[in-house]
Order: C-alpha cells, then structure tokens, then sequence
C-alpha cells in the first residue's frame, strides 16, 4: 500500500506534489509523471489556486479582519459596498469575511471525504478486482449494504447517535464526524470504479505476463493495476469533491451538519438559497468560490491523470 | 447476448409511451369549477377526535360542522348546530340541537352524534389525540385510562334525541366557547359501525361531502346541497393538493396552476413581494399563532428570572420582525394575541422590550452567565432564519456565547421536550384552539399542564387560573386570566417573541377564499369569479 | 454466464437480509420514544403509545420485531403508515413518477452528456473544451436545489415557459425541465467520462491499428473507438438508472413530484416506520437489480471480461 500514496496524494493536495523527486526520465513511472507535470501550464495555475486556497484556509486573517460571526440585522440584505465589498447576508453577516473564513471547513470537508472515499473504495475495490471469485462476491456485496441505504437516513442516524440534539459540538469534531458519514455512505461508488478498473486490468496480457515472471501480488497491483486505474478515479475524486461539499451542505441543512460558529460555503449556500430573489449576492459569492475551487482540483486531476496515466504516454 | 439490451430499449420505449398517454386531465370541466387548494398529508386518518394537526383539520373543518362556529373576520362565536347552549352554574350545561341536521349519508345529527363522538374521543383504548379536550368533563378520568373503569362518561346524558346535557368536574365559564374545536364535531353511526369504510370515504355534516383520495397526491370535496347551515357553500368542488415545499405552492398559485395558498414562504413577505405577486388576492388577518423561546426550568442555570428576563430584553423583536418576516408579524407583548378574547395589549412590559442597557444591568444582577448558551428548535420548520437572528441579537447585546443548536425534526425537538432534555432556549410554537386568552395559559403554565414543557410551577398562578375558570361570567373570567398572564410574564419562564398573523394568498380566478382568525379555513366563503 | 447470474441472484438474499435489517434498526433504535411530536405539542396520551406499541410489535426483542416485519413483508403486506395508509398504496402511487423522472433524467444525461464528451474528447483542448469544461464545472459545483430553485424561478414564473409544479400524472415534457436538474450531476460526469475515455482510446493500439488499415477515420470513430469508450459511460448510467430509481428528494421536492424520494424522506423526518422500511426494502431490490444488470452489461459489452 505505501507506493499507492504518493500516487494518492498528488491527487488531493497539490501541496505535497512540490517534494515529488527531481529525477531523470528514466527514473520510474512516477519521476516520469512528474518531469511530465511540470512542463504543463495548466498543471501551474491548478496549484496556484490552490496554494491561494489553501493559504485562505489556514491564514483567513490575512484576507480579512472582519469577525464572520458580526451580524447587524439593519443592514440585512446590504449590496456590495466599500463597508462589505460582497454585500451582507439576510443576518447582516459581511459574506466577504465568511466566505474567507469558510474556506477552511470546506476545503477540510472536501479534501478528507474525498480522499477517504478514494482510500477506503480503492482498498475495497483493487482487492475486489485482483481477488476475484468469493472475495469479489463478498466485497461487493458487502458494498451493496451500504450503497441501499439512504444517504439521508444514514447521516441523520450517525450524526444524531454520536451528538445529542442541542449539545454544542467542538469544530474538530463535528467535521471529523461529517467527513467519516461521507465516507462511509459513499465509498461503494469509488469501490464500484476501482473494481471495474481493476477486472479490465487484471485481464491484460501484461498482468498475466507479470505473474507469469512470478511478480508478487503486491508488486502487480502497484506497477501495473493501479497506473491503470489512475484515471478513472481520479476523474470520480475530483468530481467527487464538488459532490461531498454539497453533501456537506445538504447535512447542515437538515440541522444535522457544521453548524454555527463554522461556516462553509456550502452552509452559505443553503441558508441563501431561500431568499436567493432579493438577496443573489449571499448565494452567488460562495457558489463562485466553490466553482473555482472544484475547477482548479479538476484541472490538478487532469494534469496528473495525463502525466501518470501509462496509456497517455 | 443482444437481447439484454434490446429488452432494456424495449422497457424504456414502453415507460416512454405509457407516460405520454398518462398526460393531460387539465382544461376539462370538472377542473374549471374546482378550486385546489395547498395541502399537506393528513398525520391520521380524518376523525374529528383523532386529529390536532392543521393539515386533517383543514379537511374536517369543510367536512363537519359543529355546535359553535367561529366568525370569518372576529371569530365571535355564534351557535351552528347548537339551538341553544345554557347553564345556570358555569359547570352543568344543556344543549339543544337543531332539527334538520343530516349527516352526508342521510342519517340525522342528534344529541346522541354527539355525546358518542366524546365518549369515543375521550375512551382510553381509542389513543384520539384530541382526547385531552374531554378531560373537563365530568367521568373523563374513569374513562381516559388504559385499562378504563366506565365505558363512557357519567358527565354527558342525552335527554332526548335533540338535547343532551354536559357536566363539568369544576366550573369552566367560557366552555360554551371552545365548543366550535374540531374535537367537539358529531359523528355519525357509520362511524361507529363500519370503522374502515368510514375511513375510505369519511362522512360528516359540513358544507362538502367527501369525493376521492389519493394518499400523498390530493383529495378532493364536493359541494353538500343539503347543508342545513346558515351560510351555504358556492363552490363545487374543492381539491386539497399536497406540496412538499411552500414556495412552490406560491409559485404555483402566482403563475395560476393553484388557486388558494394557506401559508406564505418567508421570502415572499421581504418586501411585500406577496402583495405585489398577488394584489388582490393577498389576504391578512390578525390570528391565535404564537412563537416564544422556553427556560428549561429544571437547569438550575436559568433558575433567576432576571437572568430570563435580560435575555428576553436583549431580543431585538421588531428589527427581527422587520427583516425576517417583512414586517407582517407583531412583536409579543404578552403571551395572548390580539384575535383572543381577553387580550390586554402590553401585559409584558419592560419585560419584552429591546433594552440593551437593562438587559445588561438585569444579567450583571443576575450574577451573569457561564459559558455557551444555546438555542433550539428544528430545522425542518423553517425556524433557521429567525432562530439566528434571535441568537446573535442575544450575543451582541449581552456580550454572552449564544449559538443556535437546531435538531433535525420536530420529533426530535418534542422528544427533548418530553425527556426534559434541554440544555437552553427552546423554540416554542403555540396556536390557539379557541378564540380566548385561555387557550394560551392553562395547557402551558399550570403546574403539570400538558404542555409545561418548562416545568414551570407557580401556586400563585395556578389559583389565578382556577378563579378564572370559574368566574361568574366571561368578562370576569377574561379579566382573571389576564391577570394569571401577568403572574406568568413576571416569572418568565418563556418568552414571548411575537404573533404571526394569519396570512392567506388566493389566485386571480378566485373571487373569494377566506381564513377564519383560528388560521381554519371557512369553505362557505370559497368562490371563484364568473367564467368571462 | 448462467450460472454467475444465478450464483449472484443467490447472492441478492443475504444483501437484502442486512440492509432491510440495519434500515429496521436505525429507525426504530433512533429513539426510545418513537411517538414523540405525534401529538402535536402534547404529548401522547399513554393509550396511543400502549396501541401503537401492540401495532408495531415494540414489546417484542428487536430481531423478533425485525422477523415479524419479514415475514409479513413476504407475503406483500408492507404495514400501514402511522395514518392507517397501507404503505403499500403509497408506493404504488408514487413510484410510476418516480420511474418516468429516472427514466428521462437518465435520457437527458447520456443524450447530452455523450455528445458534450464526444465533441470535446475529438477536438481536443480548444474553445469549446473548455466551455464545456467549465459548464459542467458549475453543475458539479453548484448544489441541486440551486439549479432547481433557479430554473423554477426563472422558467416557471419568469418565463412562464413551465409550470412551477408538475402535476399528478405529468407528461413528459413536464419532466424534461425537473428532468434536467436530477440529471445535471450525471451529465457532468458522463460527458468527463466519455471524453477521458475517447482521449484514452485515441491512443490505444486498436485504433492505431484500424488507422493504418486505412479504415475511413467516420468508421475508426464511430465503431472501434466510440464503441470501446461508451464501456466506462454505459456502466456508470446503469449505476445511475439504479440510484436514481431510489427517488430524488430534492428535485422532487421543488417541482413537487410526488414521488417516491419524498415519501422516504418525510418517513425520515417524522419517523414514519413502516413507510421508510418498505419503501427502502423495495428500493434495495431495485438497486440490486440494477446493479446486477449493470455487471451482466458489463461483460456484454467488453468481450475481455469473463465472469464463469
């Protein structure tokens, strides 16, 4: 499992990318992929929206002084001005500081679901795939429990056992628990994906080649199944990301999720959604902050999916 | 191998065509002359005794009608059914029915429709929601219990088959009053009789007789030409539409799909969009609904009433009422609205005016507050916004971490409530059953009443209430509730945050659909414009 | 293939058992009180509780419980609502619409989906690439009701081009728009899909090698890489047809559908029992049905697959 992290985590934080080797071309696939990476453009701006993302998230104060939680009714509504530049929402919050300061909640959200979903349907589904027979059968039944059942019924369940109704929840805390209900109602669609990959793989001459030559099961799955399996799930995580933060929105709605003092964009989205006629810029401002957060982790993928992926070559 | 796919095709095309013939069924006749109307699923099967909630009431009203009705614009209570309702001591009355009466299967209404409707509602073993409602009534605790000792209650005695008596356990002045409540409607035998076919097709004595259901999707009324009310019924038919969500039932009656709205979404109040959107068929009207924030009394926390009373002051309810709701609720100042008889305007005081100095000077008094103070309601109500709004406006005025808690659902909310669960302000929703001060005291704040969610127990206001309850006339009894409500505000065991009115949205086709101050809808009024 | 289709139709038997079980158990072990808020703001009167109690066998240890449900299941009974409605009425009300909704959200997405994959997946990285790129990057990244809400808003009462709600038995043009938002999320996907795949298999030895046959490049498009691409796409609808199947609470909820996503979601909300078990029982046979036929396609449609 340790050569399927690098791999893994280039996927979801661009930040650690920055340490991938400095190699010759012949240095492996993934020196390779990353001698690839650099020479792209887009693979640049993708990071650099998200290196700003990200400094948003752990530095919000350098964005802005203004406390998120500062409501002035009387100003409910407000359009964009010198005082708020995005305006207020119908609480009179400035949306600039809580879309600032919502950045971290988000992003943690998003990044750990998303990660966690691909970690746990990767596992799940290459064991599936390269397995077969009764191990595939009981995987995948298994991930059919958790795929019947609603998404809605589950996250009130986990959420409402793990915390009384009316109790206050530390930050840490209820994210950590709104990622692990994303995860673990949404893993069999990842494990679903990786399957699929992995079957298709599985079959090609060079797999059978490999074990032919002897290659251990582990050094299989690693050099030949997961390169190949790359795209596919890279394509559903990055998409996924979008997906979970909405998820993540979806569960605040219901009074079961973040909840204040956290803000997300996703919570701002909701709570705007109903007076959205009156006052467009409370919705409107954190919709373009996640569009532009779900376009630059898409074009991350792209990039990396192009320059690992084995068949692009 | 093929075949798997081309059966898929196949399916599809036969989905495809089955949907393209199951179309249309608007523009004919029968939908000319109907009026639909905004609906949501019934929580019982549609029994007058076995419902409280407003959806079935809705129904029932237009189904039934009862000895009392309620005015459409004062709610002054007027005999329907009744002949005559008398007493000579506040607690033994005699009832007359009119003659004439039918229920919708041609069998009369008599004192005996009634007194077996009680005793129904009240026996132990039926579990009617309503059953509560009986509990003034004389042999209601034999009869009330699981394992009852009676088979009815020795209070009601039909003297012949028009007049029926009712004896109370103790002196309740206004009961003639609250006889117009959906759990006081008759029944008639096919009830008692045939219980399914009952609930497949209900029969009652109101204005509309009962058409068609389909569960989860509509129901529809037709006209009753032989109601023997004073005002009869115009309109030929009505059809109570579900909807999931209130801003598609407004969107729906503003683009002419649905013709009557019973609720506005609070984004059409901002601004007076309703009014705008709807012109002439934008309706207001002053009503019994209530929001108010609780103590749990039993925390030790709240247990000073300056601390309650320096939140209650920190509320800022008419900015809140303003930006929220559009300005169309009132902020509270009292525990009554203005629709009840009785009201006294201003019993709050100081007590319930935004006031951050004194708040602050109240809390300091009180020793202040430690650590987070939370607020709760459920989020599947709508409650979000202004339970926000609420808890910053706490925040900022009294410098105290106050954060809105909601739960998932109502159950939720009610299940703390019964478990006496809550750790802060809770969200409390009232409507009144009947158009009097009472209806917002004694189910609240008596000790052990009901709903005393709070806990709240006060001898003082429980001997106010009972002298109230058996005052001489309704004046006297109207003046020693608002004097028990004083009692009650100056503990402050809830707070009063302001009363919704009862607002009502109609379509251009309709001429007139009307809403009582009870928030009921009195289908009698219900009429479209000529055809032009 | 018989016998894998039958070895997994044995298989069905089990998933049903837990997941019918574990729904049974959330629901009800969500509370010891199951009958709050039933009353309104009073609380239930012992005799509603003790009635109720003896309806749903809640005296019973819970595996009893669980079994007693079973076993009336089995026999087509689904049990009644808290409102005396057969459950099994409502589902048959609700789930026509449901089927239609899936049915042309699923058209709408691969018709759409496909062609805004093929278009950018042949052309490469241009103009259009990106806008399509970007278009579907909003649909990912905006929430369901937000497209709902506004499309409602702009078309429904704007426009005056759709009705704010469909009806009871709605044609289909009165789903394409409702149709349309269930579908947006997919239809991003697909068309990522399709056009990551076409990319893949531009390069792949059979096209290279159905290049230098001199096969007209229409021919080597249309059925040696389309073909091997729409693999991936077909699975995924399949996937989809099953979840979608399941209802959409949310885009039900604002075109007012009455459907069967919001029949499981009010039964969630007000812990309706009876209502959420039985739909959620009948919605896993349907979602593993789906899934079963989507690896039964699988195999169809890449010969290098074998499943005996």
């Amino acid at each position: 499992m340790t050569e399927t992290a690098p791999g893994l985590r280039t996927a979801g934080a661009a930040a650690s990318t920055g340490t991938g080797p400095d190699a010759e071309p012949t240095g492996g696939l993934w020196a390779d992929g990353w001698d690839q990476l650099r020479h792209r453009p887009l693979f640049w701006i993708a990071s650099t929206l998200i290196g700003v993302l990200l400094v948003m998230a752990l530095f919000p104060t350098l964005f802005t002084s203004v406390d998120p939680q500062a409501a002035d009714l009387a100003l409910s509504g407000a359009d964009p001005s010198p005082d708020a530049i995005f305006g207020r929402d119908l609480q009179g919050h400035d949306i600039y500081a809580r879309a600032i300061h919502g950045a971290a909640p988000t992003l943690t959200v998003g990044l750990l679901a998303s990660l966690g979903t691909v970690v746990l349907g990767s596992v799940a589904g290459l064991a599936a795939g390269y397995v077969g027979g009764w191990g595939d059968s009981v995987i995948s039944r298994f991930a059919e429990v958790f795929a019947g059942l609603p998404f809605i019924l589950g996250g009130i369940v986990i959420l409402t056992t793990f915390n009384k109704p009316g109790q206050i929840v530390g930050e840490v805390r209820i994210v950590t628990q709104v990622v692990l209900t994303i995860v673990v109602l949404s893993w069999p669609l990842a494990m679903r994906i990786m399957r699929a990959a992995a079957l298709e793989a599985v079959q090609q001459d060079y797999v059978k080649a490999a074990r032919a030559l002897g290659a251990g099961p582990w050094r299989i799955v690693a050099r030949h199944i997961l390169p190949n399996t790359l795209a596919p799930v890279l394509v559903f995580a990055t998409i996924q990301f979008g997906v979970f933060i909405g998820a993540e929105a979806t569960l605040s709605f219901l009074g079961i999720g973040l909840r204040d003092p956290v803000v997300s964009w996703g919570v701002m989205i909701s709570e705007a959604q109903e007076r959205v006629a009156d006052i467009p810029q409370a919705l409107f401002f954190p919709a373009a902050f996640l569009v532009v957060a779900v376009l630059a982790f898409v074009m991350l993928g792209d990039a990396v999916r192009d320059a690992f992926d084995p068949r692009g070559r | 191998m093929r075949r798997l796919v081309t059966a898929g095709a196949a399916a599809l095309a036969v989905a495809l065509v089955a949907t393209a013939c199951g179309g249309g069924g608007g523009g004919d006749d029968p939908s000319a002359q109907t009026i639909s109307i905004e609906w949501g699923e019934p929580e019982n099967p549609l029994i007058p005794g076995n419902t409280t909630e407003q959806n079935g009431g809705d129904v029932i009203d237009a189904l039934f009608a009862g000895l009392v009705k309620y005015d459409v614009d004062t709610a002054d209570p007027s005999n329907e059914v009744a002949e005559s309702i008398t007493t000579t001591d506040n607690r033994n009355f005699t009832i007359r029915v009119k003659p004439g009466w039918t229920f919708h299967d041609g069998t009369p209404v008599t004192a005996q429709s009634f007194v077996d409707s009680w005793n129904w509602t009240a026996y132990g073993p039926n579990a009617a929601e309503a059953q509560s409602f009986m509990e003034k009534i004389d042999g209601y605790d034999e009869v009330s219990t699981e394992a009852p000792t009676a088979p009815t209650m020795r209070g009601l005695r039909v003297v012949d088959p028009q007049t029926f008596t009712v004896a109370l356990k103790a002196p309740f002045t206004i009961f003639p009053l609250t006889l117009g409540y959906s759990a006081y409607y008759p029944m008639p035998q096919k009830f008692f009789t045939d219980r399914a076919g009952y609930e497949a097709a209900p029969v009652g004595n109101g204005e509309f007789r009962f058409e068609s259901r389909t569960p989860n999707q509509n129901l529809t009324l037709v006209r009753n030409d032989q109601y023997a009310g004073s005002v009869k019924p115009q309109a030929q038919r009505l059809e109570f539409r579900v909807y999931s969500e209130i801003q598609t039932a407004y969107d729906d009656v503003v683009s002419g799909n649905l013709d009557h709205v019973r609720a506005m979404p609070s984004a059409a109040l901002a601004g007076d969009r309703w009014r705008t959107d709807l012109g002439a068929g934008a309706h207001q009207k002053e009503g019994l609904v209530t929001d108010s924030l609780g103590f749990p009394l039993y925390d030790p926390r709240f247990a000073n009433p300056d601390l309650r009373k320096a939140i209650s002051m920190a509320i800022d309810r008419q900015a809140i009422v303003n930006q929220i709701f559009g300005g169309v609720y009132r902020p509270a100042t009292g525990y009554a609205t203005s629709a009840a008889e009785g009201y006294v305007p201003g019993q709050c005081g100081e007590s319930c005016t935004f006031d951050p100095q004194r708040a602050q000077q109240l809390l300091a008094q009180a020793g202040g507050f430690q650590g987070p103070l939370t607020l709760t309601a459920n989020s599947d109500g709508g409650h979000d916004p202004y339970m926000q709004a609420v808890a910053n406006s706490i925040r900022q005025t009294l410098g105290i971490d106050a954060r809105y808690t909601p739960v998932p659902s109502f159950s939720e909310q009610r299940r703390l409530a019964n478990d006496r669960g809550f750790t802060g302000l809770f969200r409390n929703g009232w409507q009144g059953d009947y158009p009097s001060i009472e209806t917002f005291l004694t189910q609240l704040y008596r000790t052990n009443a009901s709903t005393n969610d709070y806990v709240y127990s006060n001898p003082a206001v429980d001997a106010a209430l009972s002298q109230a309850d058996q005052a001489p006339d309704i004046a006297t009894a109207d003046q020693g509730y608002a004097a028990a409500e004083r009692l009650v505000l100056g503990d402050m065991p809830n707070i009063p945050l302001w009363s919704r009115p009862v607002i009502y949205g109609n379509s251009a086709r309709v001429a007139e659909a009307e809403h009582n101050p009870l928030n009921r809808q009195d289908t009698t009024t219900y009429r479209l414009n000529p055809q032009g | 293939m018989g016998r894998y289709t039958l070895r997994r139709l044995l298989q069905l038997v089990p998933v049903f058992l837990g997941t019918t079980f574990i729904v049974y158990v959330l629901v009800w072990g969500l509370s010891d009180d199951p009958f709050a808020g039933k009353c309104g703001q009073r609380e239930c009167s012992a005799s509603y509780v003790a009635q109720m109690t003896e309806r749903y066998n809640l005296d019973d240890p819970l595996v009893l419980q669980y079994l007693k449900y079973l076993g009336a299941l089995l026999t087509g009974d689904f049990g009644q609502t808290f409102s005396g409605t057969e459950v099994s009425t409502l589902i048959a009300d609700a789930y026509p619409v449901t089927i239609q909704l899936a049915l042309v959200a699923v058209v709408i997405e691969a018709l759409i989906g496909v062609a805004a994959g093929v278009l950018t997946g042949l052309r490469g990285r241009g103009f259009v690439d990106n806008l399509v790129l970007v278009s579907t990057l909003v649909l990912i990244a905006l929430p369901v009701f937000v497209t709902g809400l506004v499309l409602r808003q702009v078309l429904g009462v704007e426009l005056g081009w759709i009705r704010p709600s469909v009806p009871g038995d709605p044609t289909i043009g009165q789903l394409i728009v409702p149709g349309f938002v269930l579908g947006s999320l997919s239809m991003a996907y697909v068309a990522r899909l399709t056009r990551t795949s076409l990319v893949e298999n531009a390069r792949a030895d059979f096209v290279r090698t159905a290049v230098a046959k001199g096969l007209p490049r229409r021919r080597v498009v249309g059925v040696h890489m389309l073909r091997n691409s729409l693999i991936p796409v077909v699975t995924f609808l399949g996937y989809d047809v099953g979840a979608l199947m399941g209802g959409a609470i949310v885009t039900e909820g604002v075109f007012n559908i009455r459907g069967i996503g919001g029949l499981v979601f009010r039964g969630i909300q007000q812990q309706d029992i009876a209502t959420v078990v039985g739909i959620v029982s009948l919605l896993v046979v349907v979602f593993l049905l789906a899934n079963l036929l989507v690896d039964l396609l699988y195999a169809v449609l890449d010969p290098r697959i074998r499943y005996d």
